[in-house]
């Protein structure tokens, strides 16, 4: 089976007086409906490596195949199309807009995206909200939710277009033993159950513990001989 | 200012006509010589020109010209100077010689009479309509006589049947009104006119209208417009200032918005970077922000415009009593559409300049920089 995502020799250089290497000469496969955890020191460059998975940093060398397509020379329009159809994003801090209730959080890029009409994709979010048990709290603010129920709904948002991977910067950084255990299991459910591929940063043992898959990165590259 | 200005207009045409013909030549006429070579150094020395009674040649055809073009009135008159005389006291004034039932036509004359009527002055070839300056310069009232001599040596006895009052005090103390027949005779110009004075429905169409009639008539068309051009001028730097003072003021209202539009997306610029990461593009976050700026502008359009009405409004409230005025006047103001249309039109503009730095700002933001900066 080709891999959903694919890093040869992916390499990230921070052009300055002093160029800085955040990441360098990453091999690296992802399938379909994988729980890939991405683990590592503070500063390793576990994060930039992230976010060029995610199309949300260009490489400034090596390529990066995506659902079987090189999107190497891709535009800023271009990879910002390609992350809202294919890739759905849950950082450490949930980021939902503040002025809108948890529905239209996760209508935004729905409606962004324009694929179903407003009834659909209401009765869309609405399920969704449902299978993580955030019903009741659709017509709230996020100032009104509990930082596991932000967190779900972040999560929900993410799901929102159907997207082929989720990727996590430290899902359950800021929750308790509690709200990451949920969180951590919805992210597995996820992958086993919808065949979405997840993949997350993580600091947190337990975490990475339920993952399909563990890597460390040390320095910018992977290191095979990183253990927990 | 809109309104004083039309105000200060409306004055000037009112109280003056708005094309005087008077027996003047705009040019210096040419020597027959000059005309016949005029490629020639031509030089006709000591002229003197041939003496003549004073006057518009053939004033009844040219009249006749004038009254056809369509849209005004016109009236003939003599102007010239006598010397009035009563109780012992001289006074040099200016004579208008005129026919009533045409002056009426042309002039605001008739309701500035304070006593008396023009009426009364058709009905009495020794009739005088006088200033209320000059009458009580002189102590006179309705039914006073007074002798009036002429440089020509002529004498008349006239009889005041009107008083006057315009408010300008020169104009009050130095105009005469009598009937045309009796200022030729007076002045010793038989059967002869020297002004022209035309009334327009279009005021503003003065100019070209006294462009067609001087190159009809030959002689110098005056209109309102080109013998108060000092006025219009002194309006113009003045609603020149107007509007820079205006600009200035939008200006620094631009800064405001830009301001609160810089400081919005520095607020907002996590939800941004989150905005970006799912896949909104540069355009779509600049579009938010140059939205933002448009409502703000049409708020305050609004909100302006309703706080300008109203302020407006209390402005015309205002009774001023001017010095010398016996009544009360209000503020002269203008309530035209136009001049809120070019508010909001350049209010809305400054805004929507105003908004598009930041909003492009925002559309360039990287969703990494923010992340890593919080990670």
């Amino acid at each position: 089976m080709t891999p959903i995502l694919a890093a040869e020799r992916l390499g990230r250089v921070l052009a300055g007086e002093v160029p800085v290497t955040l990441v360098r000469d990453i091999d690296l496969e992802v399938s379909r409906g994988e729980f890939l955890a991405i683990m590592g020191p503070s500063g390793s460059g576990k994060s930039s490596l992230l976010y060029l998975l995610g199309l949300l940093d260009t490489p400034t060398s090596g390529r990066l195949l995506l659902d079987g397509q090189d999107i190497s020379g891709y535009g800023e329009d271009q990879l910002a199309a390609t992350r809202l159809r294919k890739l759905g994003f849950v950082f450490q801090f949930h980021f939902l807009l503040a002025e809108f209730t948890v529905l239209d959080n996760v209508l935004l890029p729905m409606r962004r995206l324009g694929a179903l009409d407003e009834n659909a994709a209401r009765r869309r979010a609405e399920d969704l909200l449902e299978q993580l048990g955030l019903r009741e709290h659709a017509r709230k603010h996020p100032h009104q939710l509990s930082g596991g129920q932000r967190q779900r709904v972040a999560i929900v948002r993410a799901l929102a277009n159907d997207p082929l991977i989720i990727l996590a910067d430290e899902p359950t950084g800021n929750l308790d033993t509690h709200a990451s255990a949920n969180v951590q299991q919805i992210l597995h459910d996820l992958t086993h159950q919808l065949g979405t591929t997840v993949i997350a940063v993580t600091h947190d043992v337990t975490f990475a513990n339920a993952a399909d898959r563990r890597i460390g990165i040390v320095d910018g590259q992977i290191d095979p001989e990183w253990r927990m | 200012m809109r309104g004083s200005e039309r105000d200060f207009i409306k004055r000037l045409i009112d109280n003056s006509p708005h094309i005087t013909v008077s027996d003047e030549y705009r040019k210096a006429q040419k020597q027959p010589a000059a005309e016949r070579w005029p490629d020639g150094a031509v030089e006709v020395r000591r002229v003197k020109p041939l003496t003549e009674v004073r006057g518009i040649r053939g004033h009844a055809q040219k009249l006749v010209f004038v009254e056809s073009l369509p849209g005004l009135r016109a009236a003939p008159v003599l102007m010239g100077s006598v010397v009035l005389t009563f109780a012992g006291r001289n006074e040099g004034v200016t004579l208008n010689g005129i026919i009533p039932a045409k002056m009426k036509g042309v002039s605001t004359i008739e309701e500035k009479l304070t006593q008396g009527s023009l009426e009364a002055l058709a009905a009495n070839p020794n009739g005088i309509v006088i200033g209320e300056g000059l009458a009580k310069k002189f102590g006179l009232s309705m039914g006073s006589v007074v002798n009036a001599a002429s440089p020509g040596g002529e004498v008349r006895t006239l009889k005041v049947v009107g008083i006057f009052r315009t408010g300008n005090a020169s104009y009050d103390e130095n105009q005469t009104f009598v009937l045309l027949k009796r200022a030729q005779g007076l002045l010793d110009r038989a059967n002869r006119v020297n002004r022209f004075i035309i009334q327009l429905d279009d005021p503003y169409a003065a100019r070209e209208v006294a462009a067609v009639i001087e190159r009809q008539v030959g002689y110098k068309a005056v209109s309102w417009q080109e013998s108060t051009e000092d006025l219009m001028s002194v309006l113009l730097v003045r609603n020149l200032i107007m509007y820079s003072v205006v600009s200035a003021i939008l200006v620094v209202a631009s800064f405001g918005i830009y301001n609160t539009i810089s400081t919005i997306v520095m607020e907002k610029i996590h939800d941004i970077a989150i905005l970006k990461s799912m896949g909104f593009h540069a355009r779509d976050i600049r579009r938010i922000f140059l939205a933002e700026g448009v409502i703000l502008g049409v708020l305050g359009s609004l909100f302006g415009v309703t706080l300008g009405m109203g302020l407006m409004w209390l402005l015309a409230q205002v009774e001023i009593k001017p010095p010398g005025a016996s009544d009360l006047v209000h503020l002269p103001i203008y309530w035209g559409w136009e001049q809120y249309l070019l508010a909001v039109g350049f209010a809305l503009a400054s805004a929507v300049g105003a908004a598009y730095l930041p909003a492009r700002k925002a559309g360039r933001v990287q969703p990494v920089a923010i992340l890593r900066g919080l990670a």
